[in-house]
């Protein structure tokens, strides 16, 4: 894979774990990559498979839930 | 909430309390601080974090950690160069939200209360101690405190565990035990309780990290004892850490490693090479505890802990001074928030008359209609400049310009400021915006301010989309500023594309029946009763006995020789006399429905010809429901009559023959527990064995006792009763799974055949007398279970919501537990959590209704099918499956819901919608996602 590969990447982030774990790297300044996009959820059992695919179809590279 | 702050003075009495408390300056004003970090990056002078137990650095102004409550930064004086040498005040001009104040003086305030708990928590075990292992002489000796920092993610490494001596990833590693514990040369002889579980922990995390660090961790008895934990032991040994029983004499330099010197039980000495050592240091009393002891005239017992009564375990000698958590006796996690609960529940009931008093309500213009227009108004924030150092802000806020729907949009430099505000619920009222997008931070901290807002401004709160282009892009994406600029505008755009498809939702409130229903009673219902009743509250008892009292009937007295009878006898008088507690005996729950605030359920009662049926409402339910002892096969028991469990030798030992106290006894712990009938340990039976052997011994000091047993679990101040009880005499042999004491008789003798791993030799007893500790099982768990649809764990005990931070409520709303339906648990523990869990039941019966959050699920009728997978899958019990016609229907009640949409994602006909979080709304979402790759695409090609 190239180098210059910068994958577009949806992200499902449940409010009360990973919306929260995003939050507090943040307060701790950790640094990642800026590829994601994220649609908070209450909870990943929110997220149909529906979801996922119609990701794939507007072009996500790969789909990350956390929860 | 008072922090930095110090308790100097207690004067008058229960009711009336004044508290002289002095404010230290923390220099920093506490409502102007955003938290953003600006000025300990500016900030010149390095400070020892103490947080992490000085294992990094950081600045004098500072915040001990990402979560820390208040989330204000502080000052240290001690090392700041303005307070120490009347130089620098860098901060004052970098902090934009102008926070910095150096004209903060201590201060002094006088606090009316009504009751005090005290919580101050547990302190460090003293370097004298630790200097016995090597700690200071070697870097690579550390306490457990320190490792935990260093296996933390977010801790000064990372998670990485390295040897402080040349850096190197420590391939052996040793954890000793009982450091500054069960030691009279540091005058600690009480058991910590919690550092067998913790070490186990840290050990679990480190082989996690990295499989091939071996780990040895050398004890004298392994104490996990606690709900559960003995399951974490096995996974530890599965895993390959290794357990040695063994007493370490010291740890000393070996060419560049450590040698550990220890010996073990058969009397053995070994020396072991190790990279590194962490010691599993105790929890000693808090530094300050005399100074507490003086301020509230409370008494503290001999090792510094508040001493408080085994059936008033959170009482204090002073009325209306209450102590919870490690300053009452070393505790973990669960047990001090249960304590704290039940604490919070006892000062509740000497403040009944107080309730309420002092409540503003407030009132808001009425909600508009938001008509067919939709019209959004986009704000995008600097925050200082913690956005704006890294995002274009302007770029961001032009991006929205032709957006469909977007009739409005700015920029702010603190969205979240007074006159911010302000502006905002003018801008809505102005433009008449019915949508808000705010993109600032995070919606977890700020949503609710800004939902305040527009119901300021006449719209429902549930028009506003927070976008977190700072905690999730400028703060994470530093280096980045075009990318993460980018990134902004996209989450923007789909925020936009959300909040199009906004409805206005209901915000609902549902009537709370004000009453309990406890199910159980013995102490642990019957101790809820009374708590609930000094808070006010009806509740009505359901006993499945012909009486009250349950299993406290059987014990005679405590280790701590409180007298058990005569207290019970008290405690049943106290409920019979109290108007606000019904008894139902002879009852059982054969039905029940709702939900909290409204349960309606079916009380059985009497047989035959009295048989009757009772419908009580209720608008919360108390499992108390309690447990019996274990009577396992292979040890004789009901077979010869020389064998008896603990209870029966209580009993006997409680009554008055001559000879009731046995010439010789051989007690065999964990009979049927810990693997064999029952896989768990029932934390109470190794107090029992050795308060038998004490009464033994009391009432014939020749007689011979052995107890044989896996680990004495005699921990927290019970250590003092073992130790007793060896000093008296009585032998303590251990064995191990492969060695397992044999109880059989030969013509008209009992023998009781062990390997005396002391002696190393097989031994062959006839004692006058067997004792078994058996274990608990709970009563009746798994009908309630179904009945009330409630999870059990695998050993068939009431799952709590949350093990740690949750542990008396179900994860059923309205639901608590207490008592041995939760866990076996000694006397002081069920008292505690039968007050805790009528606490948490009082909530909502003080509130008077429970508030639905907007966001609930929603079954549309007309789509719904009917097939109940939404109701089989949904973890709350929160859809019911109703008649409408003739047809079968999901319903969702609204009170018990908690959003998280299962059941939506689930529903195969879409007919399940998420108030805030539809399907249109996150497919609006994904689209707009998608939009940018569209044009990414075209401007590729």
């Amino acid at each position: 894979m190239s180098d210059d590969f910068k994958p577009r990447i949806l992200g499902f982030l449940c409010n009360w774990c990973c919306y929260a774990a995003a939050d507090a790297a943040g307060i701790s300044r950790y640094q990642y990559p800026p590829n994601l996009r994220t649609i908070r959820v209450m909870c990943t059992g929110r997220v149909d498979p529906a979801f996922i695919l119609r990701g794939f179809v507007e072009g996500a590279d790969g789909i990350f839930t956390g929860g | 909430m008072l922090t930095n702050a110090d308790f100097l003075a207690l004067a008058g009495k229960q009711g009336d309390f004044t508290a002289r408390i002095r404010l230290r300056p923390r220099y920093i004003d506490t409502d102007s601080c955003t938290a953003c970090g600006l000025c300990t990056q500016y900030c010149p002078r390095h400070h020892v974090d103490p947080y992490n137990e000085g294992l990094a650095l950081t600045r004098p102004i500072h915040i001990d950690y990402a979560q820390a409550v208040p989330a204000t930064y502080y000052i240290d004086p001690e090392s700041c160069l303005y307070l120490q040498h009347d130089t620098c005040q860098i901060c004052v001009p970098v902090c934009q939200s102008h926070a910095i104040n150096f004209n903060q003086q201590p201060e002094e305030l006088d606090l009316k209360v009504g009751a005090v708990i005290l919580t101050p928590g547990f302190g460090r075990i003293s370097g004298k101690t630790l200097a016995k292992f090597g700690y200071e002489a070697h870097p690579d000796v550390v306490t457990s405190i320190e490792f935990e920092r260093m296996t933390s993610a977010s801790g000064p490494f990372q998670g990485e565990v390295k040897c402080f001596s040349d850096g190197r990833h420590p391939h052996r590693l040793a954890f000793i035990q009982c450091v500054g514990s069960r030691d009279l040369g540091c005058d600690n002889g009480y058991c910590s309780s919690v550092c067998c579980m913790y070490a186990i922990k840290e050990a679990l995390v480190v082989k996690e990290h990295d499989p091939d660090v071996e780990i040895t961790i050398y004890y004298m008895d392994i104490r996990t004892q606690g709900k559960d934990f003995d399951k974490a032991r096995e996974r530890a040994e599965a895993m390959g850490i290794k357990f040695v029983r063994a007493k370490v004499a010291g740890v000393t330099p070996w060419k560049n490693r450590l040698q550990l010197t220890y010996s073990t039980l058969d009397g053995r000495h070994e020396f072991e090479p190790v990279d590194m050592v962490v010691l599993s240091v105790g929890l000693e009393s808090p530094r300050d505890a005399a100074g507490i002891a003086d301020i509230t005239g409370i008494e503290l017992n001999r090792y510094d802990f508040a001493k408080s009564d085994t059936l008033s375990p959170l009482t204090t000698r002073r009325a209306g001074v209450i102590v919870a958590g490690a300053f009452q006796g070393p505790k973990d996690i669960p047990e001090s928030v249960t304590q704290a609960s039940a604490a919070a529940g006892i000062a509740a009931g000497l403040l009944k008359k107080q309730r309420g008093q002092g409540i503003v309500h407030k009132s808001y213009p009425r909600e508009k209609d938001i008509g067919d227009e939709v019209r959004i108004g986009v704000f995008t924030c600097h925050c200082g400049i913690n956005i704006s150092s890294v995002v274009d802000v302007h770029a961001v806020d032009d991006s929205v310009e032709d957006m469909e729907g977007v009739v409005y949009h700015t920029d702010s430099l603190y969205s979240c400021s007074q006159d911010a505000i302000e502006t905002l619920k003018q801008t809505i009222i102005e433009h008449n915006l019915n949508r808000v997008v705010i993109a600032a931070c995070s919606p977890r901290t700020h949503e609710p301010l800004f939902q305040e807002t527009l119901k300021d401004a006449g719209l429902n709160p549930c028009l506003v989309e927070m976008v977190n282009i700072r905690n999730q892009c400028s703060w994470v994406h530093a280096a980045e500023p075009e990318a993460a600029t980018d990134k902004s505008k996209d989450l923007v755009r789909m925020a936009v594309a959300k909040v199009r498809g906004m409805q206005p939702l209901p915000e609902q409130t549902v009537p709370v029946m004000p009453k309990a229903l406890i199910v159980g009673g013995g102490i642990a219902g019957m101790t809820a009763a009374l708590t609930l009743a000094g808070q006010g509250f009806d509740s009505v008892i359901l006993e499945q006995g012909a009486t009250l009292g349950g299993h406290l009937g059987l014990l005679n007295h405590t280790l701590s020789g409180s007298e058990t009878a005569k207290y019970l006898k008290h405690l049943v008088a106290q409920v019979k006399k109290d108007g606000k507690i019904e008894v139902l005996t002879s009852a059982r729950l054969v039905q029940i429905a709702g939900f909290i605030g409204n349960f309606a359920s079916v009380v059985a009662t009497g047989t035959g010809e009295a048989a009757k049926e009772h419908t009580v409402d209720h608008g919360v339910i108390i499992l108390a429901t309690g447990g019996h002892e274990h009577r396992p096969d292979g040890y004789l028991l009901d077979k010869s009559n020389k064998v008896v469990t603990q209870l029966e030798l209580e009993k006997r030992l409680a009554g008055k023959a001559r000879n009731r106290a046995p010439g010789s006894v051989v007690m065999i712990q964990c009979a049927g527990s810990r693997g064999d009938d029952l896989n768990y340990c029932s934390k109470v039976c190794c107090n029992h064995a050795v308060k038998n052997a004490l009464q033994i011994k009391e009432i014939n000091p020749d007689a011979q006792v052995i107890v044989l047993y896996r680990d004495m679990r005699t921990y927290g101040f019970a250590e003092d009763a073992y130790r007793e009880a060896r000093l008296k005499g009585v032998v303590f042999i251990p064995y191990d799974l492969d060695h397992k004491p044999e109880v059989y008789e030969k013509g008209r003798s009992l023998h009781v055949k062990f390997f005396d791993s002391i002696l190393r030799e097989e031994t062959d007893l006839t004692p006058d007398l067997v004792a078994l500790s058996v274990g608990i099982v709970p009563d009746g768990t798994d009908g309630l279970s179904k009945l009330l649809k409630a999870p059990l764990t695998d050993d068939r005990f009431f799952l709590e919501a949350h093990v740690k931070l949750r542990p008396v409520e179900l994860p059923v709303d309205g639901m608590y537990v207490c008592g041995l339906a939760h866990t076996p648990k000694p006397v002081d523990e069920t008292i505690a959590q039968a007050q805790a869990a009528a606490a948490k039941a009082a909530i909502p019966l003080v509130k008077g209704s429970v508030s639905v959050d907007p966001i609930v699920s929603h079954v549309d009728q007309d789509t719904c099918i009917g097939c109940g997978l939404c109701a089989s899958l949904c973890p709350f019990a929160a859809i019911e499956m109703v008649k409408v016609g003739k047809k079968r229907k999901a319903h969702t009640i609204a009170a018990s819901c908690k959003a998280c949409g299962i059941c939506s994602s689930h529903c195969p006909t879409f007919a399940i919608s998420m108030g805030g979080f539809t399907n249109e709304q996150i497919t609006a979402q994904i689209e707009a996602f998608g939009e940018v790759s569209e044009k990414e695409t075209t401007e590729v090609s």
